[in-house]
């Protein structure tokens, strides 16, 4: 045992296996990294930053980032709290955000993660783009306001389903998911939900139907307990709140 | 141009994909070709190169939206774009931009209603020591002025072909001003190849190491490490990779490499080919050079036939290399190396994961060196005569020389080769630079430095450079370049990562917000917190650099911000009077309530 | 503690009074309130005329030429400005008109509306003209503290004005801080 690797993150020691990232290796043992494109069910995608962390001094995204022994990581500092939190507010500036209208408020990790960054307004001047709402499937909804383009139903529809329904397309602040049909409606697909796609958005902008209110507001996974404690909306199984379904 | 039939279609796509031998990785070519034939990538023509690649339409689209010149909506014939650097902007292109469109009765960025012309602006095209400078179907217009724009709005309303135009329109100069071991000395072409035949890949790269020469794109890596490590990854393919997209606004060095040197280049791929045991090499070269495009084919053709390239170099059969050029398609992140991989792939050009590095994982996930032009120019000049030689010039962690890209408020504009370590006082006696205030050192991404500092040098210790120097003389509002720049980076964000995607659009917000004189010490402080974000938590090297003007200048030339600023300490983000204009126009109201009064803003403004 | 009451004002913008609900479901607590501040301009009271005040309390986003007209004023006359709720923090429920031009939005209500006569977009001068966006009120003034909710509840209300009063730095509990 005294040759396990290990770590240290934010003065605690940290075991890892050859291969784990620091982001893994924390959640391994039971230390929570803020992250919002990270989901341990897929490859790290390094996009959102909000796992950003301080490694040896420099700063780097947890979730890329190898695990190697004898690192000092920082995470939960004032300066790294400050930029997660204008990450944060630079996701809800881009897109439109308004949770008191949005099904998903209340068990959204979006939401969860900027609460547990300390964000009491979006600061930012805001985008307020044009983005259409897609109901044009049975089952499920997607409002492509609320997409933070973290690509985890881009790689769950491709990677798992074998359907590759999601793609991004534009580039710069011009990027935007779209659904890969002639008509760009998710109504022509043959998305489900029951596919993995339907279980990892972070946000409230896939969504099933009909069952927005089951759980009442005031009653959903984060509404009592921060993220820290509840863990991943999507690493949960919905009979504890949460939209796993295996 | 009349669309084609659906069959006539079928078969010009069919014959494209043919000819780039129907792979994947050739996407990002195909898509070019197939939209000189028909001017745009149709949602028909995206589809049947999707069908004969057997890929998705929408990966083909997601590529074809990723690239500034690959169009999904129509554009005339003739494609006009100016080249919108801050040199271009120096030399009155803007105005000359006005002119043309008037002429042809075009908006900007619009195509005419008749499908002739449409006329736009793009990042710089490396021509800032001849501008200003447009390209028109991909290929470069240099020294653009009035009466030349008058001939070629006749040329266009003519619907002349290109190939008639009058050569002089297209005419790139090299501008060679300073030479030293790189431009100046001659080099026997193969020496260099011959030299690694004679001495084996391990004495090259002792004369690597000895050398102490380090990646001249701008980062500085250490060559022998790099090829050295590439060199020992496992895998038997291997390939070489040079970096031609020369971004950067401000930099044409390479692009005289090319146009001049194309051997040399051409000689130190090969041998980074041999020495880490690679077959194939690949040019990535911007778009805005696709004039070069033919010549370097020759050029690799004549080596052909010289026997310096293709199977059995100089007759040694175990020594074979050879290179294909790929064009890119207009966006600066396919400069930073994995993203250039990507693009190469065929794929839309967004920056990896790493580690792993290249030199391990690169192209088709194989190992793969990744240097800049003048890099190989460079090392195959060392295989010849010597990493001592080389290393006798330069500084103590600099060696040799550098190629620095003058242009802006100078007198002899163009290439200067210099020993690392010269001070840029000494730069700007030598091109005739009389009045500087201040000078843009290696691009956007690099650093603002005022008078102060001119007698820092140019070299890794000290001012890091991969070659661009934009002189700022007296009369310039320093301003205007910052505000081109935050232009810059916000089209060139490949938008992957938050910080970059946002903070390049909030980041250009503010700075116009001061620039047109709205702004108060909040929003500069603003500026400072949102340029450090950027800085920290970035994905790649572009997000982490697009702030760097902003923040040098605040420092550098704090009056060129104060003296717009408000006397308020707050003023609101947006112009509240003209956010009321659409309702007084649909009320038809002009009374005083239409209006919010001076006073009533003033209120607000100072808390 | 403090001497002297303080003077608080309140208002509404583009919002629908929510936020002013829960700052009356602090019930009995307002008593309690009102021992410790004067209540200036508010909807609560009758004073028309902004005093100067240590607080303004200010719901609901800018949306028209009179909101920005009043936020001015608030910023002038209060010491302290707060946003409370949604709406005031980045637009809110009315911002969802920004997904369209002023001229979709006028003409849906005032000529394409269902049993209109004379059907016209109104241009008495009486009416505040709309601004082409509704925005945050950080986008307009500068604002001291974000109080975020839909509403935000009358704890969440109580705590701020009680650390606000007593000088200490505002610290919320995890579930006093939510956005819908
Ligand atoms: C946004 C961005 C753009 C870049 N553009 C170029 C370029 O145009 N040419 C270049 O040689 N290197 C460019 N680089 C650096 C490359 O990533 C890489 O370091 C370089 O090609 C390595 O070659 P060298 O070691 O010979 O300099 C760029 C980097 C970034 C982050
Ligand atoms: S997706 Fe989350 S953050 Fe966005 S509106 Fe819905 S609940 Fe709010
Ligand atoms: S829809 Fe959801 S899962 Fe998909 S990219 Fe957007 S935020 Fe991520
Ligand atoms: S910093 Fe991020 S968004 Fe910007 S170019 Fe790099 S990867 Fe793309
Ligand atoms: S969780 Fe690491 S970058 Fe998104």
């Amino acid at each position: 045992m005294s040759e396990e690797l290990g770590f240290t993150l934010d003065g605690r020691r940290i075991p890892f296996q050859d291969g784990q990232t620091v982001m893994a290796a924390a959640l391994a043992a039971g230390v929570y990294i803020p992250h919002l494109c990270f989901n341990p069910d897929f490859a790290p995608h390094g996009s959102c930053r909000v796992c950003l962390v301080k490694v040896n001094g420099r700063f780097q995204a947890s979730c890329t980032t190898p695990a190697a022994s004898g690192l000092t990581v920082q995470s939960e500092t004032e300066e790294l709290r400050n930029i997660r939190r204008g990450i944060l507010q630079m996701l809800f500036v881009e897109g439109n955000h308004v949770c008191p209208a949005c099904e998903k408020s209340g068990a959204c990790q979006l939401q969860a993660v900027a609460y547990y960054v300390g964000m009491l307004n979006p600061h930012f001047s805001h985008f307020y783009p044009r983005r259409p709402v897609d109901a044009s499937h049975a089952e499920a909804v997607i409002d492509f306001n609320r997409c933070i383009l973290c690509e985890l139903c881009v790689r769950a529809s491709r990677d798992v389903d074998g359907k590759n329904i999601f793609a991004v397309q534009g580039r710069g602040i011009q990027a935007h998911l779209v659904v890969n049909t002639p008509s760009g409606k998710l109504g022509a697909t043959h998305f489900s939900i029951h596919d993995k796609a339907a279980q990892v958005c972070p946000t409230g902008a896939i969504l099933t139907k009909h069952q927005g209110y089951n759980v009442p507001i005031g009653q959903r996974l984060y509404d009592r307990k921060p993220i820290n404690v509840v863990g991943d909306v999507a690493q949960l199984p919905e009979s504890k709140g949460g939209r796993r379904h295996d | 141009m009349a669309e084609p039939e659906s069959h006539a279609l079928t078969e010009i796509v069919r014959d494209i994909v043919q000819r780039h031998s129907g792979m994947p990785t050739r996407l990002l070519q195909i898509l070019r070709d197939v939209q000189d034939h028909l001017t745009w990538l149709s949602p028909e023509a995206i589809n049947e190169v999707a069908q004969e690649l057997s890929i998705s339409p929408n990966k083909v689209h997601s590529v074809a939206e990723f690239y500034s010149f690959l169009y999904t909506v129509p554009r005339g014939c003739y494609d006009i774009l100016f080249s919108d650097n801050i040199t271009d902007r120096m030399l009155g292109n803007r105005e000359l931009l006005h002119y043309l469109c008037d002429r042809l009765g075009v908006g900007i960025g619009e195509m005419r209603t008749d499908g002739t012309v449409t006329v736009g602006v793009t990042s710089c095209t490396g021509m800032c020591d001849q501008g200003p400078a447009a390209l028109v179907n991909g290929y470069t217009l240099t020294r653009l002025n009035k009466p030349r724009l008058n001939r070629i709005a006749e040329l266009v309303e003519s619907r002349t072909p290109l190939e008639q135009w009058p050569q002089e329109f297209f005419e790139v100069s090299s501008n060679i001003r300073r030479a030293d071991i790189l431009l100046g000395r001659h080099f026997a072409d193969g020496a260099a190849l011959r030299a690694v035949l004679k001495r084996g890949p391990e004495a090259i790269l002792e004369e690597m190491i000895k050398s102490g020469l380090r990646g001249q794109g701008g980062a500085g890596f250490k060559l022998a490490a790099k090829w050295m490590s590439c060199r020992n990854a496992p895998g038997e393919v291997k390939y070489v990779v040079c970096n031609a997209d020369e971004g950067e606004p401000g930099t044409f060095k390479d692009r005289v490499l090319m146009q001049d040197f194309a051997d040399l280049v051409f000689e130190g791929m090969t041998l980074c080919g041999r020495v880490i045991g690679a077959h194939h090499g690949f040019v990535y070269l911007r778009g805005e050079y696709r004039y070069l495009l033919d010549s370097l084919k020759a050029t690799l053709q004549r080596r052909r036939d010289a026997g310096l390239l293709g199977t059995g170099i100089l007759g040694e059969p175990t020594f074979s290399f050879d290179i294909d050029i790929h064009l890119g398609a207009g966006a600066y992140v396919c400069g930073e190396e994995s993203a250039l991989i990507e693009s190469l792939e065929g794929k839309h050009g967004v920056p990896r994961i790493r580690p792993p590095f290249p030199t391990t994982h690169g192209y088709l996930n194989k190992p793969t060196v990744v240097n800049n032009v003048e890099t190989f120019a460079t090392a195959a000049k060392i295989a010849v005569e010597g990493g001592n030689w080389f290393a006798s010039r330069g500084t103590a962690e600099s060696k040799g020389t550098k190629l620095l890209s003058l242009s802006g408020d100078c007198e002899r504009p163009g290439i200067y080769e210099y020993p690392f370590g010269v001070t840029v006082r000494r730069v700007l006696e030598d091109c005739g630079a009389r009045d500087a205030q201040g000078i843009q050192m290696a691009g956007p991404a690099g650093h603002m430095i005022s008078a102060r500092e001119f007698d820092r040098r140019i070299c890794f210790e000290d001012l890091a450079t991969g070659g661009s120097f934009m002189v700022f003389d007296q009369s310039r509002d320093i301003l205007d370049g910052i505000r081109n720049f935050t232009h810059f980076f916000v089209h060139e964000s490949c938008g992957f990562c938050t910080p970059c995607r946002v903070g390049t659009s909030l980041m250009r917000d503010l700075v116009i917000k001061v620039h047109t004189g709205h702004g108060t010490p909040y929003d500069l402080e603003e500026m400072r917190k949102l340029g450090r974000i950027m800085q920290v938590a970035c994905h790649c090297g572009l997000g982490q650099t697009a702030p760097n003007p902003v923040l040098d200048s605040l420092d550098q030339f704090p009056e060129a911000y104060q003296r717009r600023l408000r006397a308020t300490t707050f003023e609101p983000a947006f112009d509240l009077n003209a956010a009321l204009e659409d309702a007084r126009q649909l009320t038809g109201r002009s009374d005083a309530g239409a209006y919010l009064n001076e006073e009533d803003l003033m209120l607000g403004a100072m808390p | 503690m403090i001497e002297a009451k303080l003077k608080i004002a309140t208002c509404s913008l583009a919002g629908c009074f929510g936020c002013h609900m829960s700052l009356l479901d602090l019930d009995e607590r307002l008593f309690d309130l009102t021992e410790r501040m004067e209540l200036d301009r508010s909807p609560l009271t009758d004073i028309k005329e902004l005093g100067e005040c240590d607080v303004g309390l200010i719901e609901g986003g800018v949306c028209n030429a009179e909101n920005v007209h009043v936020l001015m004023e608030f910023r002038a006359r209060c010491k302290i400005l707060v946003a409370i709720g949604a709406c005031a923090l980045n637009g809110g429920i009315p911002a969802m008109r920004n997904q369209f031009d002023l001229k979709e939005c006028l003409e849906e209500s005032y000529v394409r509306g269902i049993g209109l006569v004379n059907a016209q977009i109104p241009n008495d001068p009486e009416i505040p003209l709309l601004l082409n966006k509704v925005h945050p009120l950080h986008e307009v003034v500068k604002i001291d503290y974000f109080l975020p909710g839909c509403p935000p509840s009358a704890d969440t209300i109580w705590t701020f004005i009680n650390e606000l009063l007593s000088g200490q730095p505002i610290a919320l509990s995890y579930t006093q801080i939510h956005y819908d």
